[in-house]
């Protein structure tokens, strides 16, 4: 077995009693000795913390920056002010999702992507291809340089006044700025992957650990990654390498409401086409009655046929039965619709439900705030 | 909760302790219900119902996974945990205890003694890289 990545947080992890696991090769906490649900119900409730310093990042500076990333990201970058922070994908020419990112403004000409673990050797592969003709730009890489910490649950904001005072107040959801926190200088966004509000911090690998300490200090409970995901699908949030990938699009996602189609990116054509002769599948949620837990790869079936597979299937803490997203027909995708997930030979019935299965009650949660 | 040092285990992780002459409790191990996390529902058979040495007799889905439940011997249930229908966490809390799944009428106590000791799991554990 390859070496594992470790991130600058591992020491915390194993203080605090985290089960470790392989994650895209990355030594990752599932969970703390509280547990998957005891987590899922602090982030949901108060206040949790996550290391997320897996994820891709990579910095782009230079005059070609801007022009070099609108050729590649789905949104738009002409009006994404400085400060600010952008959902969106990179698109294969077919219109195949590369990765899905989150792009941070963060000066004239200095842009920060956020992608994913699994993808980001591909997304970083992927701009670089790009880039000779937006000379100059500088596209520098950046994982083991640095941390990345998400504080996520309706008692974040609270929770960093000690730390960060009058910062939450000046940061609306979104917004990203340089600030000290706990006597650190932080990049700190409004963003998040678990559909509460939250804020996730970036700076330097080795001071990583001291803001952790801070934030636990201030009454975060400590949340691996098994909460993150039972977060993100109740939140309805898609995991790129599970729910879509190069052979997925954005609109079949039903994530098209983050595609300028009137803006020039790669995969655009394909994806003006996709829409002009309609969609074969999209993307649906689903609940399930009784007991039954999907999981991924578990066939679908409505009307007597197999319609599609489970892509993310999960226990909904919060509505305490089996959640699931699937593609199916755009005819068997509609809210109300009835299906049968195949549970290991068992039929489980169900029905189709409008994203997400979870929505915050004060405001919106941060993607649809967009 | 049952002296785990009476209880004979298997390698599929599973333990069965007499509570009485020719009737035994069966659960999961504790190594078991830590590799599952947090248990949230359990598919167990019926009081009256049969569990057959070495087959399944059951699922339990954590929120991670779904694994199934082999039996570690041939018997009669007679009685399933109740508890575990509202509190499924109580296999997580106390494995060899509270979070029992089925006493059984065993239809040969001596099956018992092909079964491991706590020493011999220990070890099958080691061996397993656990």
């Amino acid at each position: 077995m390859p070496e594992l990545l470790r991130t600058s947080l591992y020491d915390a992890h194993k203080k605090l009693g985290a089960k470790m696991v392989d994650f895209h090769g990355w030594e990752m906490p599932l969970h703390y000795p509280a547990g998957i649900l005891a987590e899922h119900r602090a982030v949901r409730n108060a206040c949790g913390l996550f290391d997320v310093s897996h994820m891709g990042r990579i910095a782009l500076r230079g005059q070609g920056a801007a022009a070099l990333l609108d050729l590649l990201f789905t949104g738009e970058i002409d009006d994404l002010p400085l400060g600010k922070a952008r959902y969106g994908f990179l698109c294969n020419e077919k219109g195949g999702i590369i990765d899905d990112v989150v792009v941070l403004s963060l000066a004239p000409q200095a842009f920060l992507l956020v992608c994913n673990a699994a993808s980001w050797d591909r997304a970083l592969g992927w701009v670089q291809q790009w880039s000779p003709r937006f000379e100059p730009v500088e596209i520098v890489p950046g994982r083991e340089e640095t941390a990345m910490i998400a504080l996520q649950g309706p008692a974040a904001a609270e929770r960093l006044e000690t730390l960060a005072p009058g910062l939450s107040t000046s940061l609306p959801p979104f917004a990203v700025t340089s600030e000290v926190v706990a006597g650190l200088l932080v990049t700190v966004a409004r963003t998040g992957y678990t559909g509460e509000d939250g804020f996730e911090f970036i700076l330097g690998a080795k001071e990583g650990p001291d803001l952790w300490r801070a934030l636990l200090k201030e009454g975060a409970a400590p949340c691996g990654l098994g909460a993150r995901d039972t977060l993100r699908l109740e939140a309805g949030f898609r995991l790129h390498g599970q729910d879509m990938d190069e052979d997925t699009t954005p609109l079949e996602a039903a994530l098209g409401r983050f595609v300028r189609m009137e803006k020039v990116f790669v995969g655009v054509e394909a994806l003006r086409e996709q829409k002009r002769a309609g969609l074969s599948r999209r993307l649906v949620g689903f609940t399930l009655e009784g007991h039954d837990i999907p999981r991924a790869g578990y066939a679908v079936r409505a009307e007597g046929q197999e319609i599609g597979r489970v892509t993310s299937g999960t226990f909904s803490p919060t509505l305490q039965r089996g959640i699931g997203l699937a593609y199916a027909p755009p005819r068997h995708a509609e809210p109300g619709t009835r299906i049968i997930v195949d549970i290991r030979g068992r039929d489980a019935p169900g029905k189709v439900v409008a994203l997400p299965f979870y929505r915050r009650k004060q405001g919106e949660s941060s993607l649809a705030s967009l | 909760m049952m002296d785990p040092q009476r209880l004979k285990y298997t390698r599929e992780h599973e333990w069965v302790g007499l509570e009485s002459p020719g009737v035994a409790l069966i659960g999961i191990t504790d190594y078991a219900q830590d590799q599952l996390g947090d248990v949230v529902y359990l598919a167990l058979p019926e009081p009256g119902g049969r569990v057959v040495r070495l087959q399944k007799f059951g699922e339990v889905e954590s929120v991670k996974s779904v694994s199934d439940l082999f039996s570690p011997v041939n018997g009669e249930v007679l009685a399933v945990n109740q508890a575990l229908r509202d509190h499924p966490e109580l296999v997580n809390q106390d494995p060899l205890g509270e979070g029992w799944l089925l006493r059984v009428r065993l239809a040969n106590a001596t099956e018992l003694n092909t079964l491991m000791s706590k020493a011999e799991y220990e070890r099958f554990l080691h061996r397993e890289g656990g």
